[in-house]
């Protein structure tokens, strides 16, 4: 462990969640080296308060880097991160490419991490649980994690995220693992959600149709750049596999496989 | 035992549980007692040879002898006083130098600043073999309890300050990542994440520690002490009594493993989460 158990400088928010509404985002030439590498090479990437923007493009192309800088767990080597002309600020919440549970605490508590501390007693129990219910593991509650299948540690995790009440939310490829189905039940909830609470989200998919059921912009990163900045027009809720998001998948999936 | 041989363990257990109930009670069984089944062995060829005068009773007393000479040591209340003597010095010992040994391998894990200070000067005590110590600790506090407070506390402060350590370092930095992102204070972060995950470790230490703790305890009493159950085994040697001195090398096999059992049952109640400890729950 060589991370400093340093508090990440969150800055404390109202007491009452879900805070209704999420902030703009903004990257301003952002590049990110490691070593001699270049991930992302002068990223400029407006994002509106409120917005659904998905992230797609090939493995290892810098989206789960592009995650980590708007969370604040890492620093851009050049350019900047900003809200409203100011320091990015919000509450950001990330949900990441694993699950990253605690082995040691029952799949409820888990959930419970999410929540501000100012939720206390058996409100926390209440909650978390019904966060579960809505992920559809309410019966598993009481396991330890370990037990879970790999898709049912990413429901714990995305419930866990889910209820943390955000400004802005991040979601790293949260359903990977799910069987179609379960994919569609979870994207609903996602979506549900974010239209409740109103935060600002960003999703990180490598399912192109999942990006077109959900985002209000898609965002195609090739080469450290942004190759392809797409709105997606289409009215909500949204009809799968109507003309016009196979329009638009074509269109997106023609540019990831010219590149 | 380590984790990988307790799961191998629990593997071969759950394996003998199926078939049909009767089979899984004796499997059970058999499970259970199959630890004592060569000790026991090893009691009754050891009584047979010293009946049939194989062993003369001057070097090697028959079991039967040890135990009445044990009943005997025991109604006199004797050996209880030697046991509690010697048992409690075992526990201040390890109090003392466990928590020193406990406190110091969490502060360097967590801090790179006081690791850099004070690593390098406990690694080169660490190589002194402690009891080497023993002239020096006659010299400083006679055959008085502070000597075998010290020598113990030294002897398991490195098992349990090294096993911390690393366990601390080893923590999943990506749960600690996630901690951090969702807000957790350094204080939930120590207690949820760091610590938990440097348990298993911890215990390793304790383990050893457990080990060293006897041995060194028995070597200290041997050489300076007016009590104790090694004491008790001295003083027996210089009146011949060797059914007393093969007690107390009985008793200690006993203590030894009772801290071993003491361990596991803390292990198995605070590494529940452990896949290695969960039996077929769910
Ligand atoms: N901490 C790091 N040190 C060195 N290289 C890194 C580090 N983090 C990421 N990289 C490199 O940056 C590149 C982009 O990684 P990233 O994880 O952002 O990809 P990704 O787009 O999320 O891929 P995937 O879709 O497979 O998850 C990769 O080449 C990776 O090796
Ligand atoms: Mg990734």
């Amino acid at each position: 462990m060589n991370a400093p158990l340093r508090p990440l400088n969150v800055p404390q928010r109202a007491a009452e969640p879900p805070v209704a509404g999420g902030i703009a985002a903004s990257f301003n030439a952002v590049r990110r080296d490691f070593g001699a590498k270049r991930v992302l090479d002068g990223i400029d990437l407006q994002i509106e308060a409120g917005q659904f923007i998905a992230i797609v493009g090939k493995s290892g192309c810098g989206k789960s880097t592009l995650l980590r800088l708007l969370a604040g767990l890492d620093q851009p080597s050049g350019g900047s991160i900003t809200s409203d002309g100011k320091p990015l600020e919000g509450l950001t919440r990330i949900m990441f490419q694993e699950p990253r549970l605690l082995p040691w605490q029952r799949v409820l508590a888990n959930v419970e991490v999410g929540l501000p501390p100012e939720v206390r007693g058996e409100q926390r129990h209440e909650r978390a649980l019904a966060a579960l219910a809505q992920v559809g593991l309410a019966d598993r509650a009481g396991e330890w994690p370990s037990v879970l299948s790999g898709g049912q540690k990413q429901r714990v995790a995305l419930a866990r995220a889910l209820i943390s009440g955000p400004q802005i939310l991040a979601l790293d490829e949260p359903l990977g693992a799910l069987d179609a189905l379960t994919r569609i039940e979870m994207q609903r909830l996602v979506e549900r959600i974010w239209r409740e609470q109103g935060f600002t989200t960003v999703l990180v998919t490598h399912d192109v149709s999942e990006a077109v059921a959900l985002a209000d912009r898609i965002i195609l990163i090739d080469d450290g750049r942004i190759a392809l900045d797409l709105d997606v027009p289409l009215p909500r809720p949204r009809r799968r596999g109507n003309a016009d998001s196979a329009r638009l998948e074509g269109l997106i999936l023609e540019r990831l496989l010219g590149s | 035992m380590s984790l990988v041989e307790r799961s191998a363990r629990f593997g071969t257990a759950r394996a003998s549980r199926k078939g049909t109930p009767g089979a899984a009670v004796l499997g059970r069984f058999e499970a259970r007692i199959a630890g004592w089944f060569l000790p026991a062995l090893l009691l009754v060829v050891w009584e047979v040879l010293s009946r049939v005068g194989y062993l003369a009773p001057n070097v090697l007393p028959a079991p039967s002898a040890v135990a009445s000479a044990g009943w005997q040591v025991l109604k006199s209340g004797e050996l209880i006083h030697h046991m509690a003597v010697s048992t409690a010095r075992a526990l201040a010992g390890l109090a003392v130098g466990g928590s020193i040994g406990f406190v110091l391998g969490i502060a360097n894990g967590l801090s790179d600043l006081t690791r850099r200070y004070s690593d390098t000067t406990l690694q080169m005590i660490r190589n002194i073999p402690h009891l080497a110590l023993i002239p020096l600790v006659i010299l400083w506090f006679g055959i008085e309890e502070e000597a075998k407070l010290f020598l113990v506390a030294l002897g398991v402060f490195f098992p349990i300050y090294i096993n911390t350590l690393h366990g601390v370092r080893s923590v999943d930095p990506q749960l600690i990542e996630m901690g951090r992102a969702y807000g957790m204070t350094r204080w939930t972060l120590f207690r949820d994440v760091v610590l938990p995950g440097a348990l298993p470790s911890i215990f390793v230490g304790l383990r050893f520690a457990l080990g060293i703790m006897w041995l060194t305890l028995i070597v200290a009493e041997t050489i300076a002490a007016e009590s104790g159950l090694a004491h008790m085994a001295m003083q027996a040697r210089e009146f011949l009594l060797v059914d007393i001195v093969v007690l107390a090398i009985v008793i200690y096999a006993l203590l030894g493993k009772l801290a071993d059992v003491v361990t596991t049952v803390l292990e198995r109640a605070s590494l529940k989460w452990h896949p290695s400890f969960q039996k077929t729950e769910g």
